[in-house]
């Protein structure tokens, strides 16, 4: 069930969103040593092989390691949850945690979660929705 | 290639010094420094200066405008947290390939309070909050957290770290915050990123430090032998790639791979060392880096704190200027303060907290941010 985004612009540089308004994440695989880097990089940071190809990221993850942001930059809301997401099949992410209670007693390594992509709230100048991405709990496939 | 000596060496005491120049205050630290050495700057060949928040400004040449333009070459460098060292190294590297005899570092920052801000996008689009946290608190908070994934270590042995190192400061008089914090004040302050609270993060702070360097031939020519502290070995790395680099800076290979260089290149072990000086820019920080510099088996740097093993007195004393948590973290002037606190001992003139018999001690400083990489750079000092 994806959420279209038409008329969106991509808050990060290795989002994309396509014609219809499906937005994605840009990853590519190297195809010597096959890691799995976020972006359009020249070529493998791992290996420096430059036979990369296009890659689909899985929506599905395990929370790797985390903190609860309490202080920010001035203007930021806290607290929040930063986490780092580990996907399946290779990648991982930064990025905020929603809909968990920010308690360390709540998060649990490995916990699964899943990869969403957002309307940011912010507008650039031209009044246009940033899109971007976030995790949310539970990894069960409908 | 010749051995390679610190002659003289100094700091200022750290502080703010909002109505002073950037330029004056590293001028002040090399004219201590050459001081020290018993030297001009006129006996310099050249000039490594490590600065980073104004790393476009020429900074070394600023510096020689208030201590004499000599019209030596100077080199101006930035490399995060690592500035400083990076600045001493090469200088270090430069007088070990033959190049000079006697050469000048120095390195200084002016900070501006509270978390050193993320760099605002063109765009106008607010990444903090929406894409995790940019802040350095957080980004070694997950680095913690990390390790309490691996090996269950707690809160409280994290909080133990600012203990500790603001205890060892209150025999620092250069040092910024010089007031004991028990532990149930470290865990009650306020919390800035679970698990790092307030005082368990590095204090902005204005300061500069700096350090002449002379090959083995100068040490002889200018009779410098009895104060000159040897370069046993001087390291740096970037960060090699780590699968989670995308999302998570890595401090811990980085800081690997380079302290094993440099176990390597002296010829010594962990075992060998009197002091260490670490890159505790946060308490979390300290604790993976006992791992990371070797200091104690992986899954054991928990049980190090605990044990008070790098306390002062302790098996191997972790800090005891009180680190970048008390003795503050001028970015560009870290990497050769901490040189400073290292020499003061191998010199015996540490006072109140002096490691009796000290001949060995290391120094570790990163530098990184999230999206941006590391440097890790690693020396190892000898007494002479």
């Amino acid at each position: 069930m994806t959420t279209l985004f038409p008329g969106g612009i991509p808050a990060l540089p290795y989002l994309q969103i396509d014609a219809t308004g499906v937005p994605s994440i840009h990853a590519v695989r190297c195809g010597i040593c096959s890691a799995v880097l976020i972006g359009a990089p020249s070529a493998c940071a791992a290996c420096g092989g430059r036979q990369l190809e296009e890659t689909t990221l899985s929506d599905r993850g395990r929370l790797y390691t985390w903190t609860i942001v309490h202080r920010s930059f001035p203007g930021i809301a806290t607290p929040f949850i930063a986490a780092v997401i580990e996907l399946e099949g290779g990648g991982a992410l930064k990025g905020t945690l929603f809909d968990v209670v920010p308690e360390p007693a709540v998060l649990a390594f490995d916990m699964p979660v899943r990869l969403i992509f957002r309307d940011s709230g912010q507008r650039d100048a031209r009044g246009r929705p940033f899109i971007s991405y976030g995790f949310i709990p539970g990894g069960d496939q409908p | 290639m010749t051995s390679v000596y610190i002659v003289g060496i100094d700091m200022i005491s750290f502080g703010r010094f909002p109505h002073r120049t950037l330029a004056g205050l590293g001028a002040e630290a090399a004219l201590l420094a050459l001081d020290d050495a018993g030297l001009a700057i006129t006996d310099m060949q050249a000039m490594y200066c490590g600065n980073l928040l104004m790393a476009g400004a020429m900074v070394g040449q600023r510096i020689l405008r208030e201590i004499g333009q000599t019209g030596i070459p100077v080199v101006n460098v930035a490399n995060a947290c690592a500035t400083g060292a990076t600045a001493f190294r090469e200088g270090v590297v430069a007088v070990q390939g033959g190049l000079y005899d006697l050469v000048l570092a120095v390195g200084v920052e002016q900070m501006g309070r509270g978390l050193l801000n993320a760099s605002e996008r063109s765009d106008g689009f607010v990444e903090e909050g929406a894409i995790g946290s940019g802040s350095m608190p957080a980004m070694f908070a997950q680095i913690g957290i990390e390790h309490t994934r691996k090996y269950g270590t707690t809160f409280e042995q994290f909080a133990k770290v600012a203990v500790k190192n603001h205890h060892h400061a209150t025999f620092n008089s250069k040092a910024m915050y010089r007031v004991e914090t028990p532990l149930a004040e470290v865990m009650n302050a306020e919390m800035m990123a679970y698990p790092n609270t307030k005082l368990m993060c590095s204090a902005n702070v204005d300061g500069a430090a700096a350090a002449v360097i002379a090959s083995e031939a100068a040490v002889r020519r200018l009779g410098l032998s009895a104060r000159a502290v040897r370069v046993r070995t001087s390291q740096l790395n970037s960060n090699p790639y780590s699968e989670r680099e995308f999302a998570l800076t890595d401090f811990n290979q980085v800081t690997q791979l380079c302290v094993d260089a440099a176990y390597e290149a002296a010829g010594v072990g962990p075992e060998d060392l009197q002091l260490v000086e670490l890159h505790d820019c946060f308490a979390t920080a300290e604790i993976v880096h006992y791992e990371n510099l070797r200091l104690c088996n992986p899954g054991e740097a928990g049980r190090l704190i605990d044990s008070g093993d790098t306390a002062l007195g302790g098996r191997i004393p972790v800090n005891l200027s009180g680190g970048l948590l008390s003795k503050g973290h001028p970015l560009g002037a870290t990497g050769i303060a901490n040189l400073y606190e290292i020499a003061l001992h191998l010199r015996g003139e540490a006072g109140a907290r002096q490691v009796q018999g000290a001949r060995l001690g290391l120094t570790h400083v990163v530098g990184g941010g999230p999206d941006m990489g590391s440097a890790c750079a690693v020396h190892i000092l000898e007494k002479c």
